[in-house]
């Protein structure tokens, strides 16, 4: 029997050697603002820092008496990263270089001065927002899975702890299992992987499927193409997916946990991989989880690249090192999982949300959110809007405050505000559907959502402008989505193929109003028939937006015209014989010769050899070229 | 509250009784759901979509991956339902390449078959076929994978059933395809041959390689005697493509049928699986006598025998050394029949009709040629015969039976039974029991070894000799027990194989039935054949006799040896020419062998060893060290081949030893 | 053959023991046999088949399933560009021509013929936020335009250059 494992002199050694810390510098280290900088942005403060003579903590293990700089996870606004923020002054900077360091280091870390240059200015009312609190993106959002995120240092599990983590797992070893799937269930946490199934209940099943081997998955696959909350949450706190993981272990009796991560989030893979290993060495993870017992231990796997593998038993298969396949359920994972055992397999948000609702309690969790749909969720919210990034909203808040508010209005391409612009919203990524203007005030829940044909998904948003096609877009999802087939049942595999070659033919141009019912006929057919989720909700964009923009369907096949002049094949370039001064500009961007014409006199575009690049729309300073 | 366990399918209330799924509870009611994907002795798949129906409470599912539940209120055909269906087929149709009229699988097609029954008259989607290469490498089956549906029958039954897996899905989605490994050939990977794939695919994607036109342009052919030779498992199954029930002896008619097609003599393989029993049974007495070589096991199945090479060629030598029936026929036949009808051998043209395609493969085999000619020139099965017999427009059903040609054409009932699992041994003990008792037994019939299971086991004690036996059909099986003898948990003196879950009757070359039991039902035509012959045991038959007085001596003589029998070898299961490096001529060439057989040998332990030699000897310029897969003598690994000398059982020793004389160091 | 060393099966040898000969084990077993070579050799899966004790059609089955395993040879420096969502919404489609164009891709070409680049498409990289997105071997880099997507490229191409002068 190994020792217990004291959290409490942990956390109050963590305490004691960061209480004299005047200034804490968090540089946000998640994948976005490294890949604009961020790593050269933390040593440059340590540099300067230590330039000047002063004591930089870097990993807080002695007393020390000076600055502590940090990297953290996503702070959910890499639109504008680097981002630091600096504490307790709660200020945030954006786009930060390091040659910005040396004049922070001077006005914020040394002094409690703001650099104006670098707070964020918000475009609608051209302010300045030096506290973070304040920037409208994040003032209207309510953070709880993302708290911890963009704050703590991921790589210290001792910061963890300090901020009262692994405290709930240890309150759950005390508890039976059927206890803590009771407050499980009483919490009414959905899982937050897209289904919106109640976790408890699931436990519940797990547990009662007697076995002498069980385990848990955390699925960190998340494969939706413009969604990242959960690598966020694997890079930014991924002590909490290990700490949730534990307290579905101890739920169900499970003894091993896998943590089965998208390969092309390779700083997730790392983060969680070093916070498992920090957790072994504490004695948290092992034969003994927590000192108790019991055993527990976790294993982190990569994937391999396959979207479907986010689906469970296509998951499971490709754990035990076979094709991603998924099979028919029933048997459901929590029956026949895992190498056949009763496996529990959640999402990271999901698991991430557990040792908080331990914590606050049931009652006190559900005030959270609707009725129905208790709590917050994470979103990515993408696309033409002002601000774009990672947020964190009840369940229950409007699209409206989502786009006008958080993500600050509409943009055109250019980026400038649209404040007309807005078309639609494209919710839960390839599985989901598109909301519209009338729309906006819905309350965003399950059932709301569901009862108009989308999904909460995963959590991807992508705001769309009135540029937008929609057709186009649904022919995108619908490219994923048989790119993504794994190709096992014949309505998914066959069924994708010839939406996609419909939707291609629409935006081509070639369609007629017979195939246009053909591929209702077979979206119907698909959702219905499709052995698992992914074919299941394969059609959801094309329904849906044929439900709200029939019109323009129609407008592909019968006029041949795409509405937005998106589709390439239907645009047809010409020259306003009105405007054009004959300056020749158009002439020498042409790729291929296709405008002709004498030198200040109208000129001409030879539609045969028109590749339509649209390099002449751009080059024509008197908006003569017609699209 | 038994009474409460029903569930009602289309208004019909029918009783839950242990049905794994509802799909079989649907059959039991009376109904064909349309399946492509669901077989009761695999695995569910739950692919096709096609058995959806509707559940009250449920909306659609797919019937065999639905547990019956008491109460369930099933629809198996309502409007949706049935526009579902006729949508999936319009799907498969339209990525389906290939032409129903030139197709090799003609009336069996499934695809076409459901495509008719469910009234499809329109393909509304783009045809989008993949123009992928057909593959024509093997003696037994035909790949194109162009008309594959992806239905996994194929692999589930080679994996599942067989323990092989020679073919797997690869690729994703759209791109997603059948194939051997790295999409090799067919015949440059594992299979044995066994045609189960073929049976159990729906479409055309996997067929019987056929031999008929080479066949009946030997019978056109003026100067060469075609004899034909008609395989025990036939007789009882022939009649089903005419229309007869399944297990009805029919080999009058295909004898009468053969000689109206210009066969000039039909001989019966049951004659030579009796003498087969004669070699084999002598074989078998003299080992447990010697305790030599023990478990024996038969080797009249290509399929097995094969499987055997490939996997546990460290048993190589307990097999039989038996010729298989076919081969000990066509043996027979091509070394008498010269004389006695006065034509050279190359004019005599040997033609087996087999329930089995691994025969086909059998009579490629090297080592039962003689003279440049093969032993047996084609083999066609029982399907591929009907083929032929339509073709040539015969009215089977009307043809008055025949009998067969003397002297092969005698049997007993203990050769007829070979077409059954179970078959050999009982005919064995025919023979071995009252050669170890001295008594002549008057019953015949050993039901103990008769069944179902695909692995019975048996033990007889014939006045103090104690025979333990086994009865394995089936490959999957076939590896559950060659493991178990491996390791110690098992022991027999006696084994038979089958490759084919029940034995021939069962072959890859059968016809493919509508009927479920026909397998069955095909085995008790076969007991019921022996049952009704005058002669039960091999020891019995006086043609056989004959031929011991006049041409073999005794059994297992010397001259019976030369004709009868063979030996089998280790056999690698991948063919692979380009692992070994390119010679580098100023440099000694290693190679290592990295097979199954020398892995387990210790092939890895001996590359570091010698890697380590090498660096310490300063010799990387001299030496150029190679891998391959499998020299063909894996229990004799693990295998060096140093220069030209190949090293079995090889050591860090011996080939240091070999290097330094090689070397001269 | 192309694995030019024996001591490559030496080495998988190592990766598959690590692992405990374990058949469950396949996926990381072929991805650190990747990790070495860059892309999985015939030769090597029939050895991982048959230190697993399995058949070489499943593995085959498994390292065709996944994009990420290649049984071509890929470039040495791996330029996946993103066309998720939020990318594709910011035109990436104009970025990957743009970086093919730049690396004389024909149409059906992904690496070029040095094997220095392997181009591919990628569903989001999780860094939406800085659409459009691309990464080359893990790194990532966003908010790009056509001519700083070339210029990464560049630097990659001049770096490599200077190494062989
Ligand atoms: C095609 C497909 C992809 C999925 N991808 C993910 C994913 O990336 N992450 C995830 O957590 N769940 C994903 N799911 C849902 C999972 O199957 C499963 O419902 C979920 O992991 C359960 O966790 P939860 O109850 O915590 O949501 C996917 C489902 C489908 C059908
Ligand atoms: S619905 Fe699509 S992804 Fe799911 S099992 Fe069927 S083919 Fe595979
Ligand atoms: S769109 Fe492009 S190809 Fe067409 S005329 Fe303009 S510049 Fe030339
Ligand atoms: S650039 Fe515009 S104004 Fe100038 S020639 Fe072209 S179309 Fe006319
Ligand atoms: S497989 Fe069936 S449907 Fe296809 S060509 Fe052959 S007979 Fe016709
Ligand atoms: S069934 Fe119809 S299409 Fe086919 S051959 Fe006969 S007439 Fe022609
Ligand atoms: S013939 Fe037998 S061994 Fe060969 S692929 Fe078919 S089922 Fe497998
Ligand atoms: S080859 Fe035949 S049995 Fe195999 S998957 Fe294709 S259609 Fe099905
Ligand atoms: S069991 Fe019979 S039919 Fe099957 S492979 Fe063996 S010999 Fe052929
Ligand atoms: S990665 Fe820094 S804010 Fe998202
Ligand atoms: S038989 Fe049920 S899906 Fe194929
Ligand atoms: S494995 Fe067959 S000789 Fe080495
Ligand atoms: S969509 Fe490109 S990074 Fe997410």
């Amino acid at each position: 029997m190994s020792e217990a494992v004291d959290l409490k002199a942990r956390a109050k050694a963590y305490q004691e050697n960061t209480r004299d810390i005047k200034k804490r510098v968090v540089v946000c280290a998640g994948t976005g603002c490294i890949a604009g900088g961020a790593l050269k942005v933390i040593d440059k403060f340590e540099a300067v820092i230590r330039e000047k003579g002063l004591s930089v903590a870097l990993t807080i293990n002695k007393h020390e008496d000076g600055y502590q700089v940090t990297g953290s996870g996503c702070q959910g606004f890499c639109q504008m990263g680097p981002v630091v923020t600096i504490h307790p002054d709660n200020i945030m900077y954006c786009k930060v270089a390091p040659e910005d360091v040396e004049e922070i280091v001077e006005k914020s870390v040394l002094k409690d001065g703001i650099v104006d240059r670098l707070a964020y200015t918000h475009k609608p009312d051209g302010k300045a927002y030096p506290k973070k609190d304040e920037i409208p993106f994040y003032r209207d959002q309510h953070h709880v899975v993302l708290q911890k995120c963009g704050n703590i240092d991921p790589s210290d599990i001792n910061e963890y702890i300090a901020l009262g983590g692994y405290a709930q797992a240890e309150q759950a070893a005390k508890m039976t299992s059927e206890e803590i799937c009771s407050v499980m269930m009483d919490t009414g946490l959905k899982g937050r992987g897209g289904a919106g199934f109640p976790a408890g209940k699931k436990w519940d099943m797990a547990r009662q499927n007697e076995s002498e081997k069980k385990y848990v998955i955390c699925n960190g696959d998340e494969g939706d193409p413009g969604a990242f909350m959960d690598s966020a949450v694997m890079e930014g706190n991924p002590h909490s997916i290990i700490e949730g993981m534990m307290i579905a272990a101890m739920a169900i009796g499970a003894d091993e946990g896998y943590v089965y991560v998208r390969m092309e989030y390779p700083l997730a893979v790392k983060r969680i991989r070093a916070a498992v290993k920090a957790a072994q060495e504490a004695g948290i993870l092992g034969d003994h989880m927590l000192g108790t017992d019991r055993p527990f231990d976790i294993t982190v796997m990569e994937g391999a690249g396959a979207f479907v593998c986010g689906e469970e038993t296509a998951l499971i298969a490709s754990v035990e090192g076979k094709r991603g396949m998924p099979s028919p359920k029933p048997p459901y994972p929590a029956q026949k999982g895992l190498f056949g055992k009763p496996t529990v397999i959640n999402n990271v948000e999901t698991l991430s949300t557990v040792p908080m609702c331990l914590q606050t309690g049931a009652e006190e969790y559900r005030k959270l959110g609707t009725p129905s749909a208790s709590g917050t969720k994470t979103f990515a919210l993408t696309g033409h809007v002002l601000n774009t990034g990672l947020i964190e909203v009840p369940f229950g808040e409007t699209l409206r405050t989502i786009v006008h508010k958080i993500a600050g209005g509409v943009t055109e391409e250019s980026g400038d505000l649209s404040p007309e612009g807005f078309k639609a919203v494209q919710i839960g990524g390839p599985s989901g559907g598109c909301l519209t203007q009338e729309h906006l005030d819905m309350p965003l829940d399950y059932e709301h959502l569901k009862a108009i044909g989308a999904m909460v998904g995963s959590g991807g948003l992508v705001v769309m402008n009135h540029n937008t096609c929609m057709v186009e877009i649904a022919r995108y999802f619908m490219e994923f989505t048989q790119n993504e087939s794994c190709g096992k049942c014949v309505v998914c595999r066959e069924g994708t193929k010839q939406m996609l070659d419909i939707l291609t033919d629409i935006t081509q141009g070639r369609a007629t109003m017979e195939q246009l019912d053909l591929l209702e006929e077979l979206a119907g057919v698909v959702k219905k028939a499709s052995l698992c989720g992914l074919g299941k909700a394969a059609p959801n964009p094309v329904l849906s937006t044929l439900k709200y923009f029939r019109d323009e369907y129609v407008e592909h096949i019968v006029n041949k015209r795409c509405p937005t002049g998106q589709c390439k094949a239907l645009r047809a370039y010409s020259i306003n014989p009105e405007k054009c001064v004959g300056c020749g500009a158009c002439v020498r961007k042409c790729p291929t010769g296709a405008i002709t014409g004498e030198k200040k006199a109208p000129h001409v575009i030879d539609a045969e050899k028109c590749v339509k690049c649209g390099a002449c729309k751009d080059a024509c300073k008197f908006g003569a070229v017609l699209k | 509250m038994k009474t409460n366990q029903t569930v009602t399918v289309d208004n019909k209330v029918v009783p839950i009784e242990g049905e794994r799924n509802l799909l079989e509870l649907i059959r039991k009611a009376g109904v064909e759901i349309p399946t492509f994907c669901y077989h009761s002795e695999m695995s569910i798949y739950g692919a096709c979509r096609l058995c959806m129906v509707d559940v009250e409470g449920m909306g659609m599912v797919p019937s065999c991956s639905t547990v019956p539940r008491a109460g369930m209120v099933v629809k198996t055909s309502t409007p949706e339902i049935r526009e579902t269906r006729k949508m999936i087929l319009e799907l498969l149709l339209a990525s389906h390449q290939g032409d129903c009229q030139t197709c090799r699988k003609g009336d069996d097609c499934r695809l076409l078959a459901l495509a008719n029954r469910l009234g499809v008259r329109d393909v509304r989607f783009k045809k989008k076929g993949r123009n992928l290469p057909l593959d024509l490498s093997s003696p037994s089956i035909a790949r194109d994978p162009n008309k594959c549906i992806l239905c996994g029958d194929c692999v589930r039954m080679c994996s599942e059933i067989q323990g092989v897996g020679a073919i797997g899905f690869a690729g994703r989605g759209a791109h997603s395809i059948v194939t051997p490994c790295f999409n090799r050939e067919i015949a440059a990977v594992e299979c044995i041959d066994c045609g189960q794939c073929t049976k159990v695919c729906p479409t055309g994607a996997l067929t019987i390689k056929s031999d008929t036109t080479e066949v009946f342009k030997a019978i056109q052919s003026q100067d060469k005697y075609v004899v034909a030779a008609i395989a025990p498992a036939v007789r009882v199954a022939i009649g089903e493509e005419f229309g007869l029930d399944a297990g009805a002896n029919a080999v009058g008619k295909t004898i009468a049928t053969l000689r109206m097609m210009g066969f000039d003599a039909v001989y019966d393989v049951s004659y030579s699986a009796d003498l087969t029993i004669m070699e084999e049974g002598t074989e078998l007495l003299s080992r447990v006598t010697s305790g030599e070589n023990l478990p024996m096991f038969t080797s009249c199945c290509p399929g097995w025998v094969k499987f055997m090479e490939q996997y546990y060629s460290d048993f190589a030598s307990n097999l039989s050394t038996c010729k298989s029936p076919q081969q000990m026929l066509g043996a027979l036949v091509k070394e008498t029949l010269p004389d006695a009808i006065k034509k050279d051998r190359k004019d005599i043209v040997f033609v087996s009709i087999m329930p089995c395609t691994a025969k086909k493969f059998e009579a490629r085999r090297e080592e039962f040629k003689a003279a440049d000619s093969p032993d047996v020139d084609y083999v066609i099965t029982t399907h591929e015969l009907a083929l032929l017999i339509r073709e040539q427009g015969i009215v089977f059903s009307e043809m008055e039976p025949e009998a067969f040609d003397m002297p092969y054409g005698f049997n007993t009932g203990g050769g007829v039974i070979f077409g059954n699992s179970g078959g050999v041994s009982e005919a064995a003990i025919r023979f071995t029991g009252e050669k170890l008792t001295g008594k002549k037994n008057e019953d015949y019939v050993i039901r103990e070894v008769r069944g179902e299971d695909g692995v019975r086991e048996v033990e007889y004690d014939f006045s103090g000799t104690k025979l333990k036996m086994a009865v394995v059909s089936g490959l999957a099986n076939a590896r559950t027990v060659m493991n178990g003898i491996r390791d110690g948990s098992r022991s027999y003196d006696f084994v038979e194989v089958m490759a084919c879950p029940g034995g021939c009757v069962n072959g890859g070359g059968q016809p493919v039935s509508v009927d479920r039991l026909a397998r069955k039902k095909r085995t008790e035509g076969l007991y019921r054949t022996d049952k009704m012959l005058q002669l039960h045991k091999p020891q019995e038959n006086p043609y056989i006799k004959d031929l011991y007085d006049n041409l073999l001596g005794v059994p297992n003589s010397h001259k019976a040896h030369e004709l009868l029998h063979t030996n089998y070898h280790a056999r690698s299961r991948i063919k692979s020419d380009r692992i070994e490096q390119p010679a580098e001529t100023d440099k000694l060439p290693v190679s290592i062998c990295f097979g199954t057989g020398c892995f387990i040998r210790g092939s890895q332990k001996l590359l570091s060893q010698l890697t380590s030699f090498i660096a310490g000897n300063e010799l990387e310029d001299r030496v150029s060290l190679g891998a391959t897969f499998c020299f063909e003598q894996c229990d004799k690994g693990p295998v060096v081949r140093i220069g030209d000398e190949t090293i079995t059982h090889c050591t860090r020793v011996k080939a240091v030893e070999a290097l330094t004389e090689k070397l001269h160091l | 053959m192309s694995v030019q060393n024996i001591l490559a099966f030496e080495k998988a040898g190592q990766i598959i023991e690590k692992y405990g000969y374990n058949r469950a084990k396949l996926i990381p077993i072929l991805q650190e046999i990747q990790n070495e070579y860059r892309y999985l050799p015939e030769e090597l899966m029939v050895y991982v088949a048959t230190m697993l004790g399995t058949t070489s059609s499943h593995v085959y089955g498994v390292a065709s399933f996944y994009s990420h395993f290649t049984l071509k040879l890929k470039g040495k420096y791996v330029v996946r560009v993103c066309d998720g969502t939020a990318c594709h919404v910011k035109k990436s489609t104009r970025l990957l021509e743009a970086v093919r164009a730049h690396l004389r891709l024909a149409e059906d070409q992904n690496t070029t013929p040095d094997f220095l680049f392997t181009v591919e498409t990628v569903a989001c990289l999780g860094t939406c936020g800085r659409a459009p997105a691309m990464s080359i071997n893990g790194e990532v880099y966003g908010l790009l335009t056509d001519e700083t997507a070339v210029a990464v490229i560049r630097d990659i191409q001049d770096k490599e250059q200077a190494s062989h002068e």
